[in-house]
C-alpha cells in the first residue's frame, strides 16, 4: 500500500539534487562568456576575473533562491541562500591561502639554490649572494628566545595550575591573555628601552631581539602548557601523594612527563609564531649584510628582516633583490610549516592515549 | 579529644619549587609593568629635549594622524573580516561534514602561521596590482561616495588594500575563536529547534547565534587588537603620508603608528627615537585597553583564548 501525502505537506517538495551544481556551473560559464565578449569589444581592456566571480555568484544566488522559493517555499529558499553565503565566505578565505602558497613557491624558486644557503650579502651588489647570515641570526635569536621563554613559561603555567589560589592567579591568568595581544613592535621598543639603559642610545644586539621575542613567546608557552597540565588526571597526582611523594616531585616526575608531548607541541607552535616576527628585530637587532655569530654584540641579520630589507632597499639590479626577498620568504614559510608539522606529529604519536 | 592528624612536613624542595613557580607567574605581571615603565621612561626625552623637526607642532599634532590611520585601517579590516569569520566558523562547525571540516580547520589555521612579512610581500607584489582595476572601477562608478572619491592610486597601495591584507591576517584567529564558541552550543538546543521543523538556518538563528554572540564580540575585539598592532604588512603595502584622509583609494593615506615606527626607527637619531617610542607607548595603551575589554568579555564565559 502506498502512502498518500496529505495536502498539508505540499510545498515541502524538494528540488532535485543536481539543480544547484548545474545552476552554479551555468552561471559561471555565462558570466565568463559575457566578460570575454566585453573584453573583446574593447581593445585595451584585459580579462578581469573579479567581475566573472561576482556576477556569476550573484546570478547563481538569485536564480537558486527564486527557483527554490517557487518550488520549496520561502523558508527553504532562505536556507539555501544562507548556505551559499556561508560557503562563499569560506571559499573566499581559501583564495589568499592558495594564492600566497603558489606565489611564494613560484617566485621563491628562482633563487632557492645552493648559493642562497652558503653565502652572506657581504660585498654583494646586484646578483648572487645569499641569506646564510640571516639564517644563522634567526636560529641564534630564536634559540635564545626559546631558552628564556620555555622555563619561565612552564614554571608560570605550573604556578597557575598546581599552586595558584585566589585573586593573584586570576590576575595572572587574565594578564597572560592580555599579553598575547602585545603588538610585536612594542616588544621591540621595550627591548630597545631596556638595552639603552646599559649600552646607550642606538644600541643594536641579537640578545635584544631574543628578549623582544620572549615577551611575545612566553604567553603562548604558558597557555599551551596550562591546557596540557589541566588535562592530567587528578588520580595520578593523588596516587603519588598517597605514596608519600612530595608535591614538587609529583609535579616534576608525574605531572610534567604525562603532559610532555602536549607541552612540546605548544613550544613548537610558539617558536613557529615568533620565528616570522620582523618588526621587533628590525628595531633592536637591526640589519647588516655580514655574518655575525655573536648575539651579544653588534647588529645581527635575521630571515624576516632579510626579506623586508631586500624588498625595501632595492639596489641597481632590482630583480636580483626582489628574487632574494622571495627566496627568503619561501625559506621562512618552509621553516614555519616544518615546525607546525613536527608539532602535529609529536602530539599525534607521543601524547598519552586515553 | 586531641587532634591526631600529623603535622604536614614542609620540605625544602617544596618551598623552593613553589616559590620558583610563584615568581614565574608574577613575572608576567612584572613584565607588563616594566614594558609600560621603560617605554614611559624612554619617552620623556622627547618632551624635555630639543625640539624635533618632525614634530614641530607638538607631540599630539604629530601622533594624531597615526592614531587615526591605525584605527581606520583596523576598522576597515574588521568590517571585512567579521562577517567572513562568522561564515567560516559556521561552515566548519555546522555545514561541512566532520572529517572534511577538520582538514578545513587546519587550512584556515595555516593562514595564521604565515609570517607578516610574507603577507607584506604578497600584498604589494600580488594583491595590490590585482585589486587596482577594481579600485579604478569603484572610483569611476561609485566615486560619489566620499570613501571612494579622490585621485585613485596608480599602484594599488591604498588604505583599502591594507584593510584587506589585515582582514586576511586576523581572519584565522577570529574564525578559530568563533568556531569554538559555536561548537559549544548545547546540542539539545539545536536538536530541539530541528525537531520543531526548523531549517538549518532557522536552527542557527534560534540556537547557535544567540549562544555565540559574546564569542563573536570578543573575537572581533581580539581581531581589532591584532590588527591595531600589525606592523610589517602595513609598512610594506601602504603608501603613507602624515595626513588624515577618509578616502580609501588614494595614494595619500594616514600611516599607522606601528608602520611609522618600523619605517622611521632604523634611521632615527637623537631624541627622534624617543618620540617614536612615545608613539609606541600610545599604541601599547590602545591595544591594552582593547585586549582587556575582549578578555574581560571572554573570561566571563569560558575557556577560549587566542593562544591555543
Amino acid at each position: 500500500m502506498s502512502t498518500q501525502l496529505s495536502p498539508s505537506f505540499q510545498g515541502t517538495k524538494d528540488l532535485p539534487k543536481w539543480v544547484s551544481p548545474a545552476l552554479l556551473t551555468a552561471f559561471f560559464l555565462g558570466s565568463f562568456t559575457l566578460q570575454v565578449a566585453l573584453a573583446s569589444q574593447d581593445e585595451q581592456s584585459e580579462l578581469n576575473l573579479i567581475p566573472v566571480a561576482v556576477f556569476g555568484l550573484i546570478g547563481f544566488a538569485f536564480a537558486l533562491y527564486a527557483l527554490s522559493r517557487a518550488v520549496e517555499g520561502r523558508r527553504k529558499a532562505t536556507d539555501r541562500l544562507v548556505t551559499i553565503l556561508v560557503t562563499t565566505a569560506f571559499s573566499l578565505a581559501l583564495i589568499p591561502l592558495l594564492s600566497l602558497a603558489y606565489t611564494v613557491v613560484q617566485k621563491g624558486a628562482a633563487r632557492f639554490d645552493a648559493e642562497f644557503f652558503t653565502f652572506s650579502m657581504r660585498n654583494i651588489v646586484g646578483e648572487g649572494g645569499g641569506a646564510l647570515h640571516a639564517i644563522i641570526g634567526t636560529l641564534e635569536i630564536t634559540g635564545l628566545a626559546t631558552l628564556i621563554s620555555v622555563p619561565i613559561g612552564i614554571m608560570a603555567a605550573i604556578y597557575i595550575v598546581e599552586y595558584g589560589r585566589g585573586k593573584i592567579v586570576r590576575l595572572v591568568t587574565f594578564f597572560v591573555d592580555v599579553m598575547t595581544g602585545v603588538p610585536s613592535i612594542v616588544a621591540g621598543l621595550f627591548a630597545y628601552a631596556l638595552f639603552v639603559i646599559f649600552f646607550g642610545p642606538g644600541v643594536r644586539m641579537g640578545l635584544g631581539g631574543a628578549i623582544a621575542l620572549s615577551v611575545l613567546m612566553i604567553p603562548v608557552v604558558i597557555r599551551a602548557t596550562e591546557e596540557m597540565l589541566k588535562i592530567v588526571p587528578n588520580e595520578l597526582r593523588e596516587a603519588a601523594y598517597a605514596l608519600g611523594v612530595p608535591k614538587w616531585l609529583t609535579v616534576i616526575k608525574v605531572v610534567l612527563p604525562t603532559a610532555l608531548a602536549g607541552i612540546a607541541t605548544g613550544v613548537m607552535i610558539a617558536i613557529a609564531r615568533v620565528i616570522g616576527e620582523t618588526a621587533p628585530l628590525l628595531i633592536i637587532a637591526g640589519f647588516t649584510s655580514s655574518m655575525n655569530y655573536n648575539p651579544f654584540d653588534e647588529r645581527m641579520m635575521t630571515l624576516p628582516v632579510f626579506v623586508y630589507t631586500s624588498y625595501a632597499n632595492q639596489g641597481v639590479d632590482m630583480q636580483a633583490y626582489v628574487d632574494r626577498a622571495w627566496a627568503g620568504a619561501l625559506t621562512l614559510m618552509l621553516i614555519v610549516m616544518l615546525l607546525n608539522l613536527v608539532a602535529r606529529l609529536i602530539s599525534k604519536y607521543f601524547s598519552p592515549k586515553g | 579529644m586531641t587532634d591526631v592528624r600529623p603535622k604536614a612536613v614542609r620540605r625544602l624542595g617544596d618551598v623552593v619549587f613553589a616559590n620558583l613557580a610563584f615568581f614565574a607567574g608574577v613575572s608576567i605581571l612584572a613584565t607588563l609593568a616594566t614594558v609600560a615603565a621603560f617605554l614611559f621612561a624612554q619617552s620623556v626625552p622627547a618632551f624635555t629635549g630639543p625640539e624635533i623637526a618632525a614634530a614641530e607642532d607638538g607631540f599630539l599634532a604629530y601622533v594624531f594622524p597615526f592614531v587615526f590611520g591605525t584605527v581606520y585601517a583596523s576598522v576597515i579590516a574588521l568590517i571585512i573580516a567579521t562577517p567572513l569569520a562568522i561564515g567560516i566558523a559556521l561552515y566548519i562547525s555546522h555545514f561541512a561534514n566532520r572529517r572534511f571540516a577538520q582538514i578545513l580547520g587546519y587550512a584556515v589555521d595555516l593562514l595564521a602561521a604565515i609570517p607578516s612579512v610574507v603577507y607584506g610581500l604578497w600584498g604589494i607584489l600580488v594583491l595590490a596590482p590585482f585589486l587596482n582595476p577594481t579600485f579604478m572601477w569603484l572610483n569611476e562608478n561609485l566615486g560619489w561616495i566620499p570613501f571612494f572619491s579622490g585621485q585613485v592610486s596608480a599602484t594599488g597601495r591604498t588604505m583599502l588594500t591594507v584593510g584587506i591584507v589585515l582582514a586576511i591576517m586576523v581572519l584565522p584567529i577570529m574564525a578559530a575563536l568563533i568556531r569554538e564558541v559555536f561548537l559549544q552550543t548545547p546540542t539539545l538546543h539545536e536538536e530541539a529547534a530541528l525537531a520543531l521543523g526548523a531549517t538549518r538556518w532557522e536552527m542557527i538563528k534560534m540556537a547557535v547565534l544567540p549562544f555565540g554572540r559574546p564569542g563573536i564580540i570578543s573575537a572581533a575585539m581580539l581581531g581589532l587588537g591584532r590588527s591595531l598592532g600589525e606592523t610589517m604588512a602595513v609598512a610594506m603595502v601602504l603608501s603613507p603620508a602624515a595626513v588624515i584622509n577618509f578616502a580609501v583609494l588614494t595614494s595619500t593615506n594616514s600611516n599607522t603608528i606601528a608602520a611609522n615606527i618600523a619605517l622611521q626607527f632604523p634611521e632615527a637619531g637623537g631624541n627622534y627615537s624617543n618620540l617614536l617610542i612615545a608613539t609606541g607607548l600610545v599604541l601599547f595603551g590602545i591595544t591594552m585597553v582593547v585586549n582587556m575589554i575582549a578578555r574581560w568579555i571572554i573570561s566571563r564565559r569560558a575557556e577560549f583564548s587566542g593562544a591555543n
